[in-house]
């Protein structure tokens, strides 16, 4: 009964726990004491100034960081290392776009380790390269090489090759940084799909925007916590002043539409 | 012609040079593939250098040269990868003070022996003529460990290449790849010393690797392009170097070089001299120039392959 309920993805199960997550470069805080949790289902955006930790966090929980105090756990197991349950998917510009390879060899990349090493990619491996690439409308453009396509066509390849990992926990650093709209609206159709699926997504952005439009839950991160929580409770004035000072400009029909203070 | 090509070969001692510079253009192609994608051709400089003193003190000492080279090799990288923590120093400026400083302990250590000039200039410049049937065998194991590591390895290799953050994303560990990256690459230099020396073996390592890459977007053709203009190139250097009267390794390394010029005048795709003739016959065409728009049908793409390879409007008429 018990491993039956542990084993269904069921919406509102938290699966996804950071406790008193801290994170340290040498002598810098890049990430203090951040409790969050995420439940399957849901798409949680995490939003904050330039160096206030949102990819620090995203790599933390996907464990590609050490943590310096607290603890990122998934379904109760505690996280150190990358985990294949775990999908990262990297800001665009940590990659060698002049790489000779083609956007179906970037997708396979994501079974790369699946099948024995000394055996090339089968037809299966392929195929199913192909059908996520299908599935962000990116298929023809297969035998190309990567650095030809656009911004918006490599974040959509990028997409394809994790839909392919297959994980549990989609990780996405700035999916819609210098992307064009149809690239922004697939990637939205593509988070609310795999959130039917029982998936969790979380993305880092900028667009304070299309973090209300598109996820459940809204994270406001200055290197702490300012606030978690759906959007109408967490875009009020005060927490985005304390998020991104002085300066921010407040979208104030984004305010309004979702019935925070004005 | 048939006695220009012939006669080089009637000596044993030519014999063994053109094996030798056929593995040495083999093991330095493949590896210097990825020396190339990665950027490293100053750390390849580097680390022919600084390996300097660890042949010499094995040499001192009565040792096996390539294990000698071999810890040089680690020490180097080791000492590298710790100065270029310190965030106040690039890695590049790591790289010189210990590629410097490591040739400097090798010159005075050689220094002190009585055979210093000879020494010291078959190291630098190589000494092919004397390759021996015993160093063919070396050579040759060397290189199949390097290759076959290469190819056991060649999933994370190129991942960690093209994206270093996914690499380690897939739980792939960098530093220890990287490492042994630096020790295949330190064993396919020390191969190559006897053959074309300390100072042109860099061109072994990049020149074939760059020429394939203007030739090709893919990474597997690049790798079998490397490997066999770098084994050309050492072959038809020697016939020049044999028939000219000039030194061999130097000799390998300008036909390298030339393939390299001559292809990036002249490469179909990407070469100087051909896009500009290319632009001169053909007013740009949307079908040639650019993509498929996201409306056209994609059959064509998927069966074809690296851009640029489908058959242009103008050239389906003719």
């Amino acid at each position: 009964m018990v491993a039956e309920l542990a084993e269904r993805p069921e919406r509102g199960r938290s699966r996804l726990v950071t406790a008193n997550l801290s994170v340290h470069f040498g002598e810098r805080s890049a990430l203090e004491d951040v409790s969050v949790s995420f439940v399957s289902g849901e798409t949680v955006s995490l939003l904050g100034p330039n160096g206030a930790g949102k990819s620090t966090l995203l790599k933390a929980i996907a464990g590609l960081l050490p943590a310096s105090h607290g603890t990122v756990t998934l379904d109760g197991v505690p996280i150190r290392r990358p985990n294949p349950a775990v999908v990262y998917v990297p800001q665009r510009s940590s990659v060698d776009w002049s790489f000779p390879v083609s956007v179906l060899d970037v997708v396979l990349m994501a079974r790369a380790f699946r099948r024995s090493r000394l055996l090339p990619f089968g037809d299966a491996d392929r195929d199913a390269a192909l059908a996520a690439l299908d599935q962000v409308g990116m298929r023809r453009f297969a035998p190309y090489q990567i650095g030809a396509l656009s911004g918006g066509q490599q974040q959509r390849v990028f997409l394809a090759r994790a839909l392919l990992q297959d994980g549990e926990v989609y990780l996405l650093d700035e999916p819609f940084t210098g992307v064009d709209v149809p690239t922004q609206e697939l990637v939205v159709s593509l988070f609310d799909s795999l959130r039917r699926a029982g998936k969790t997504i979380v993305f880092a952005t900028h667009d304070l925007a299309q973090a209300v439009k598109s996820s459940d839950r809204i994270i406001l991160l200055n290197r702490r916590l300012i606030a978690f929580g759906p959007p109408r409770e967490v875009m009020t004035a005060a927490h985005l002043r304390a998020t991104y000072g002085g300066q921010a400009v407040l979208p104030f029909d984004l305010l309004e539409r979702t019935g925070g203070p004005s | 012609m048939n006695e220009w090509l012939l006669d080089p070969l009637r000596h044993t001692f030519m014999q063994h040079a053109f094996l030798a510079i056929v593995l040495v253009g083999v093991i330095c192609g493949v590896t210097g593939t990825f020396v190339t994608l990665r950027g490293l051709a100053f750390m390849g400089d580097a680390l022919a250098h600084a390996i300097f003193p660890g042949i010499v003190i094995a040499y001192l000492l009565g040792g096996n040269f390539l294990i000698g080279a071999l810890i040089a090799a680690i020490v180097v990288s080791l000492g590298i990868g710790l100065i270029s923590q310190s965030s106040r120093l690039s890695g590049d400026t790591a790289i010189g003070v210990l590629f410097a400083g490591g040739f400097a302990l090798g010159i005075a250590l050689i220094s002190a022996q009585r055979t210093y000039v000879k020494d010291l200039t078959s190291f630098l410049l190589g000494s092919i003529l004397g390759v021996t049937r015993g160093d063919l065998y070396l050579s040759a194991a060397v290189g199949a460990l390097v290759l076959g590591t290469l190819a056991y390895f060649r999933r994370e290799l190129t991942i960690i290449a093209f994206d270093r953050t996914f690499a380690q994303s897939l739980g792939l560990n960098l530093w220890a790849f990287d490492l042994l990256f630096l020790v295949l690459l330190s064993l396919a230099i020390v191969v190559s010393l006897q053959t074309v020396g300390n100072i042109l073996v860099l061109a072994m390592l990049v020149t074939p690797a760059a020429t394939a890459r203007l030739l090709t977007d893919r990474l597997r053709v690049m790798v079998a392009l490397s490997a066999l203009i770098g084994a050309g190139s050492g072959v038809i250097g020697l016939y020049l170097s044999y028939h000219l009267g000039i030194a061999s390794g130097a000799s390998v390394v300008l036909v390298a070089t030339a393939l390299f010029l001559l292809v990036f005048l002249l490469a179909p795709q990407s070469g100087l001299i051909t896009v500009a003739v290319a632009r001169r016959l053909h007013f740009p065409h949307p079908e040639r120039d650019a993509f498929p728009e996201p409306e056209a049908e994609s059959a064509e793409a998927d069966r074809t392959g690296t851009l640029g390879h489908q058959p242009s409007p103008a050239t389906r008429r003719q």
